[in-house]
């Protein structure tokens, strides 16, 4: 491997960092889309040089950019993202129906195998496809015609599909996840999906074992057990160990069990990160401290990792979308804060060091490990 | 000719310095100036109308002749001072922070 591209998506733009192998010298390309939301910006397994990004803000909506060239130069590709037939209601914050309504996307899911397929998670809850590398975008209705659908209701930032998981073993195989109705599998290439919420406990809806309507905030994968998986739910980290059917809670002896990201080591299956969050009414780290959890049996015993992390008055969050590994011999970590620091570890977590320190608030981190 | 001031993120976008100029051909309405915007510029599609409903986007503005035409409806012709080039139709954001 001779380095890596971390995709930084951020409140008022996106950004490019690049480094070699060792991981010390990082050099910062942005901002592309200076003042655009950013939410996502990810590379083609298929084709690195292959980016796509999601550009949207409230004036003037949802844009999809396209990069042939590793982020050099954009392209905009088609921004018309219509659901299928009529798209009927889900629940609103009260309770009451809402009708569906596009208002951006959150996550972009570039196909293992072809650079010109990405799947697109939305908000309001939906999934979409390109096939052609952007120019068409079209729903694959099947998640939202799901039965549960009427019952699904946003979370504080919105009914938003913001996971998008691909087996590498089976094509036919996806796992998303949607804040707050929860996690879903089809095994059928996006025609029908199962909830896959069993063993989910959440005490802030009336039945707290509901078959939807968790708030899962983000699901990882290892790609060589794509079987087991982990969540971050609102409150809790879980397992299952059977591709969703059943979960199980392995927060152990974490200081608390809210967060929203979670990722597995690029070569050790049962090594997960966490961030823990003080609570979903305090979006920071507990006293201050911002430290990386690590478990090295696949849950219930964790670590705090602290070296280079800041350890007093450090009140930032990171979101869902914001960790990410690379996949060099000695993996790297990666995630990003609403503070607007990127912090990196070159050694798996052992030590840590900000990339970047004064972006605007980030919202996704990705890495591309380059040949 | 027709003249059509952009905000900066729209003028970003469409890669346009200052005023976009528009020949129009029949009535000069906000209809047709941003169907011939749209067909000039297919990024902009979707930025200033919603795709399907072609609703402006609720924090878009038009002005035309320092009025707010922003709920006119959209074939209502505009003034001829818009119509002649005399003076530009303006597409605004609306203000705010952060």
């Amino acid at each position: 491997m001779s380095g890596v591209r971390v995709l930084v998506g951020t409140r008022k733009g996106a950004f490019v960092l690049n480094a070699d192998g060792k991981r010390d010298k990082w050099e910062i390309n942005g901002p592309f889309f200076g003042g655009w939301e950013m939410y996502h910006v990810k590379g083609s397994p298929a084709d690195p040089n292959r980016l796509y990004a999601s550009q949207s803000n409230s004036w003037f909506g949802q844009l999809i950019q396209r990069s042939d060239d590793g982020g050099k130069t954009w392209l905009p590709v088609d921004n018309k993202f219509v659901y299928d037939g009529t798209p009927g209601t889900h629940q609103w914050y009260d309770g009451t129906p809402h009708p569906w309504e596009f208002k951006r996307v959150w996550h972009l899911e570039p196909s293992l195998t072809d650079p010109d397929t990405v799947y697109a998670g939305v908000e309001d809850a939906g999934l979409f496809r390109t096939t052609d590398g952007g120019q068409t975008w079209h729903e694959l209705p099947g998640l939202r015609q799901h039965g549960s659908g009427p019952r699904w209701q946003p979370g504080a930032g919105g009914l938003c599909l913001h996971t998008i998981l691909l087996d590498p073993t089976d094509a036919n195989r996806i796992y998303i996840a949607i804040s707050s109705a929860g996690a879903f599998r089809s095994d059928d290439g996006a025609k029908t999906w199962k909830a896959i919420n069993q063993g989910l406990r959440s005490q802030h809806i009336p039945d707290p074992t509901a078959e939807v309507g968790h708030c899962v905030h983000r699901i990882a994968m290892h790609r060589a057990r794509p079987g087991v998986l982990f969540m971050q739910k609102h409150w809790d980290v879980m397992r299952s160990n059977n591709s969703g059917d059943h979960w199980e809670e392995v927060s152990g002896n974490l200081p608390t069990d809210f967060g929203f990201v979670i990722d597995v080591h690029a070569h050790e299956p049962e090594t997960i990160y966490v961030v823990p969050i003080k609570s979903d009414s305090e979006h920071y780290p507990p006293d201050g401290k911002l430290r990386v959890y690590r478990s090295r049996s696949g849950g219930n015993e964790w670590e705090p990792l602290t070296k280079g992390l800041p350890q007093s008055d450090c009140y930032v969050n990171v979101l869902r979308d914001a960790m990410a590994v690379d996949s060099l011999d000695s993996c790297g970590v990666y995630f990003g804060t609403t503070g607007g620091q990127v912090y990196a570890s070159a050694d798996a977590g052992e030590s840590w060091k900000p990339i970047v320190r004064d972006l605007p608030a980030v919202l996704s981190v990705e890495v591309q490990s380059l040949a | 000719m027709i003249r059509v001031v952009l905000p900066y993120h729209l003028r970003t976008l469409a890669q346009v310095d200052a005023e976009v100029n528009l020949d129009l051909k029949g009535p000069v309405t906000q209809r047709s100036i941003l169907d011939a915007l749209e067909a000039a510029y297919p990024v902009l599609r979707g930025t200033i109308r919603e795709h399907i409903s072609q609703k402006r986007r609720a924090f878009v503005r038009f002005f035309a002749c320092e009025q707010d035409v922003s709920f006119d409806e959209p074939d209502a012709p505009l003034p001829d001072a818009i119509a002649s080039g005399v003076e530009p139709f303006w597409i605004i954001g609306a203000v705010a922070g952060g």
